[in-house]
């Protein structure tokens, strides 16, 4: 029997699942991101509760003082269910491999001007700490987090300040400085210039409420830490040297920039929910600025010098324009 | 591809700048703070840098290596449902299989992609917290892929639209969904042992492997597609099992016996969740490439020996349930499909009475059993469905106190005899399908409690519909339970006769003629 | 009695090249055949040469790249730039 299947025309009996049919209100074709996302974390019948949480059920909305009618009002507007999200991250990092490759083999690194490679070893090489502490915060959103949307969305966050960790060190090695990653790491510990901002990330990972810890670390720290590193000082740096070290950041800019469409979503749809939201974000927000500004500081002074606390100034206006514009007041 | 560093560095020294090199201990605020939850299940760890890492992925080499696999699969996935691929596939039956999987396995992979988070959060060394994570995300892969692997389907097929509601209020899969919240609610460590060692070493390969090469003998390239493209993730995971389970018995003497107790208590656990996927390959695949004895005997009975008298240089013994599962293998599938065959109106998936051709096979397949206990049990069915008193329990099933399977197993040692045991808790009495279940409950009665039985629940007025007043006069309780779970009613019952039946005939037919 | 150490893969044509790497390599390897995969099993350790798949394949391969076909192995790992290999202590 031969069989052409393509070719006839069927009426199918519905077009999608029940749960996607009431949530959009019609039985249309719903997007892969909805069907990998929407409604998918059991809310009720569990069986027992946690060990490690009494108080707690294994999902619970009470982990975080925000409250959502709905939870899912949280999605990702870059609608990365996982194989976006990789498909994404597979290009860039193609761009990264094939960018330091280049560098390699031009000799690109090696011969970068010492002044500049003091600057590397100094301010950028330290940061691979500083995105795996982003990794563990990260992680604990996508642990206790409430509904698919978010915990998805910080689960590849996490995976992605992994990343980051990694180019940064492959960086350091690309420049022929695997002592100075060493070194990095030294004063990360122990240099009086990263202590306030060690102490930082350290206490956000005791942090109980994750939402507040997505917005310190995600919004305030980040929003503040990139555009001075990955913007400012990499500008300065390239006027001074020649771009390679913007080439050799690629990845991180350009993370950053489709991140915080993700980030502000997020913080925009909370504070859309309901008053307190919005009072509870504008407290969070302003208290996280304030410290990160305060431990920011000496790494701003050690990158620009004198210049330090005018370029932090310009990425803190940067900060507040985006928490405006997702309508918190600060 | 891979990092490529500085050429004096091997595969082992780069991946460690690239991972544990990034991590330090806290000082700001102390170690036990940030990592609250390693101690209390009384695991002891000395030294986290002993942790080997087997499988060495930097990010970007993760990142180029599934997205290659995403590529490809989606590819296949859009093919497939371009060219109508659902009618290719060896007969109508068959969608039932992908009902019962979108039910019980999505779900559950959710659950593991949660549960790995947590895990990756609360793990102190850098290596197994990174393994942890990537395990995470690629179960996040898993669930979303088989969704969308079977979405298609949903659009002319019924009894798959509801799986979302009923992941948590449907009798059947709250077997799944307690070994699932057992395991997330128990410490770190045991997570690792009950889903990274007891479930993806011992027994995910019973799950994917035979089910999903069935799946291509029966037509279906986009089940086919996933099934196999998450293997190739979940030989990453095993490994990550069998590490943990290695790293705590090599850190502390004193690990053992919780280790053990562990491995026996959730290799239980899996093999009772397994009866349903043995029932699949037996029952509802329309051509069949082996047994379910058959693969238990490949992939748990001949692997597991393997493992265990590897672990013995540990003092690891083999689970205390291996002998009975053995005997078990030549029984479980035919009680599980007997047991849903007479609940025609309780599943939203159909069943049937196999053709004479494949009782043969199961004769053949299972000599000591089959025609002795089963198949009597099955012709005698078929009889009394043609004369038109179609088999029908509408009782509340009795589940087990741990598992939540229904009590139908039979007597270790007495086919004829249906194993109950009970004991009694702080005055109240507890059943159980097994003395394993019995003594998983004795060893936290305080955990075991608590377990959801819908049975109970629905008496008790918990499981109904959204407005319902359970203290209207007239109000019975468990009588809307159609309405709490959702079902379509053209989702249940025989497939003789179904609508899927009739408009994959038609639809086919269109195909062929002109 | 010898444990067998094992490792199946997707059919395609870059497993067949993998699969006659092992058989090269490995003398006592048997081969299952099943639908969409490939089994081979080995007696007590099974190793993938870089360098043999090379050979096969006319073309650099890197060991990870196995990620991309596996469906599942029995043994513990141990990989190197030039080895992948899996093994039971008998």
């Amino acid at each position: 029997m031969s069989m052409d299947l393509r070719t006839i025309t069927i009426e199918p009996l519905r077009q999608t699942f029940g749960h996607l049919a009431r949530r959009m209100g019609a039985d249309k074709p719903a997007s892969r991101y909805m069907e990998g996302t929407m409604d998918l974390q059991p809310v009720e019948n569990y069986h027992y509760r946690p060990t490690w949480d009494p108080s707690h059920d294994i999902f619970d909305p009470a982990r975080t003082r925000i409250t959502m009618k709905d939870w899912y009002a949280l999605k990702d507007p870059r609608q990365f269910y996982y194989g976006a999200w990789t498909l994404a991250r597979g290009r860039m990092q193609e761009t990264a491999t094939a960018d330091f490759d280049l560098a390699d083999e031009l000799g690109l690194a090696t011969g970068y001007p010492a002044a500049g490679k003091k600057v590397i070893n100094e301010v950028l090489l330290p940061l691979r700490h500083v995105a795996w502490a982003s990794n563990i915060n990260n992680s604990a959103v996508a642990a206790y987090g409430y509904g698919i949307a978010i915990s998805q969305a910080a689960a590849y966050a996490c995976m992605d300040q992994l990343g980051i960790a990694q180019f940064i060190t492959r960086l350091g090695i690309a420049f022929d400085e695997i002592d100075a990653l060493a070194e990095a790491k030294q004063d990360w510990l122990e240099a009086p210039v990263w202590q306030g901002l060690r102490h930082y990330v350290e206490d956000m990972m005791v942090m109980d409420d994750w939402f507040e810890l997505f917005v310190t670390q995600n919004f305030a720290l980040e929003g503040l830490l990139f555009p001075l590193i990955y913007d400012k000082l990499t500008d300065r740096l390239n006027a001074a040297h020649g771009p390679v070290l913007s080439m050799l950041t690629r990845f991180q800019r350009e993370w950053f920039t489709e991140n915080v469409k993700w980030v502000d979503a997020v913080l925009k749809a909370a504070a859309a929910d309901n008053p307190a939201n919005k009072a509870l974000l504008g407290e969070w927000i302003a208290a996280a600025r304030q410290r990160s500004v305060e431990v920011l500081t000496p790494v701003a002074e050690l990158a620009f010098g004198t210049d330090g606390a005018a370029v932090l100034d310009e990425v803190v206006q940067q900060l507040n324009a985006r928490a405006a514009k997702a309508g918190i007041p600060v | 591809m891979d990092m490529k560093v500085s050429k004096k560095l091997g595969l082992k020294e780069r991946y460690t700048m690239m991972t544990r090199d990034l991590a330090w201990d806290t000082t700001f605020q102390p170690m036990d703070k940030v990592f609250p939850q390693v101690g209390y299940e009384g695991i002891k760890i000395h030294d986290w840098d002993k942790w080997e890492d087997p499988f060495r992925l930097t990010m970007d080499a993760y990142w180029k290596y599934q997205a290659e696999k995403e590529r490809k699969l989606y590819a296949i996935l859009d093919a497939f449902n371009q060219n109508n691929g659902h009618l290719s596939v060896t007969d109508a039956r068959y969608i039932n299989v992908l009902k019962l999987f979108l039910g019980s396995t999505p779900p559950l992979e959710l659950m593991a992609a949660r549960g790995f988070s947590m895990v990756a959060r609360q793990m102190v060394g850098a290596g197994p917290r990174v393994a942890c994570m990537m395990q995470s995300v690629d179960e996040y892969r898993h669930f979303q892929t088989q969704i969308h692997s079977i979405s298609n389907y949903n659009r002319f097929y019924n009894g798959l639209d509801e799986f979302a509601h009923q992941q948590s209020r449907m009798w059947y899969l709250s077997d799944g969904k307690s070994f699932f919240d057992d395991a997330i609610t128990a410490g770190p460590f045991e997570f690792m042992v009950a889903i990274g060692f007891a479930f993806e070493y011992v027994l995910t390969n019973i799950l994917f492997v035979p089910f999903i090469s069935g799946a291509a003998y029966n037509g279906d390239m986009a089940a086919m597609t996933v099934g196999f493209s998450a293997q190739s993730d979940e030989a990453r995971h095993m490994t990550l099992g069998l590490e943990c389970i290695k790293f705590m018995l090599e850190q502390d003497p004193d690990n053992l016996p919780i280790v053990q107790r562990w491995i026996d208590k959730w290799t239980w656990r899996g093999t009772r969740k397994l009866a349903s996927v043995g029932m699949m390959m037996d029952y509802m695949l329309p051509k069949r490439i082996m047994s379910f004895k058959e693969a238990w005997e490949i992939y748990f009975e001949q692997n597991g020996t393997a493992l265990f008298t590897d672990l013995a240089r540990y003092g690891v013994k083999v689970p205390k349930c291996f002998g009975q599962t053995i005997e078990e293998k030549e029984h479980i599938t035919h009680q599980s499909w007997i047991g849903f065959y007479m609940k025609p109106d309780a599943c939203p998936f159909h069943t049937w009475i196999p053709a004479p051709d494949e009782l043969d096979w199961l004769s053949e397949k299972y000599p000591n059993t089959f025609d002795k206990y089963y198949r009597p049990v099955l012709e005698h069915f078929d009889r009394q469905e043609k004369a038109g008193k179609r088999f029908n329990n509408k009782t509340q099933p009795m589940n087990c106190q741990v598992c939540v399977s229904t009590i139908k197993f039979n007597e270790p040692g007495d086919p004829m005899e249906m194993c109950f045991r009970e004991t009694v808790y702080k005055g109240e009495k507890f059943h159980f399908c097994s003395d394993h279940c019995k003594e998983i409950f004795e060893n936290e009665p305080e955990k075991y409690v608590q377990t959801f039985i819908s049975s109970h629940a629905a008496l008790q007025g918990k499981c109904e519909p959204e407005g319902t007043d359970v203290n209207a006069h007239d109000y019975r309780p468990g009588a809307r339970m159609h309405a709490y779970w959702r079902m379509d009613k053209r989702a249940t019952g025989d497939f003789n006769g179904s609508e899927d039946q009739k408009n994959f005939a038609k639809w086919r037919a269109q195909a062929t003629k002109n | 009695m010898t444990s067998n150490a094992f490792i199946a893969f997707q059919k395609n044509e870059e497993t067949r090249c993998i699969v006659e790497a092992i058989v090269d390599d490995n003398p006592d390897a048997v081969v299952v055949d099943q639908p969409a995969m490939v089994k081979v099993d080995v007696p007590g350790r099974l190793v993938i040469k870089r360098a043999t798949v090379e050979e096969k394949m006319g073309r650099d391969f890197d060991l990870q790249e196995l990620q991309l076909h596996l469906i599942t192995i029995s043994g513990h790992l141990d990989e190197s730039d030039d080895e992948f290999t899996l093994s039971w202590e008998a």
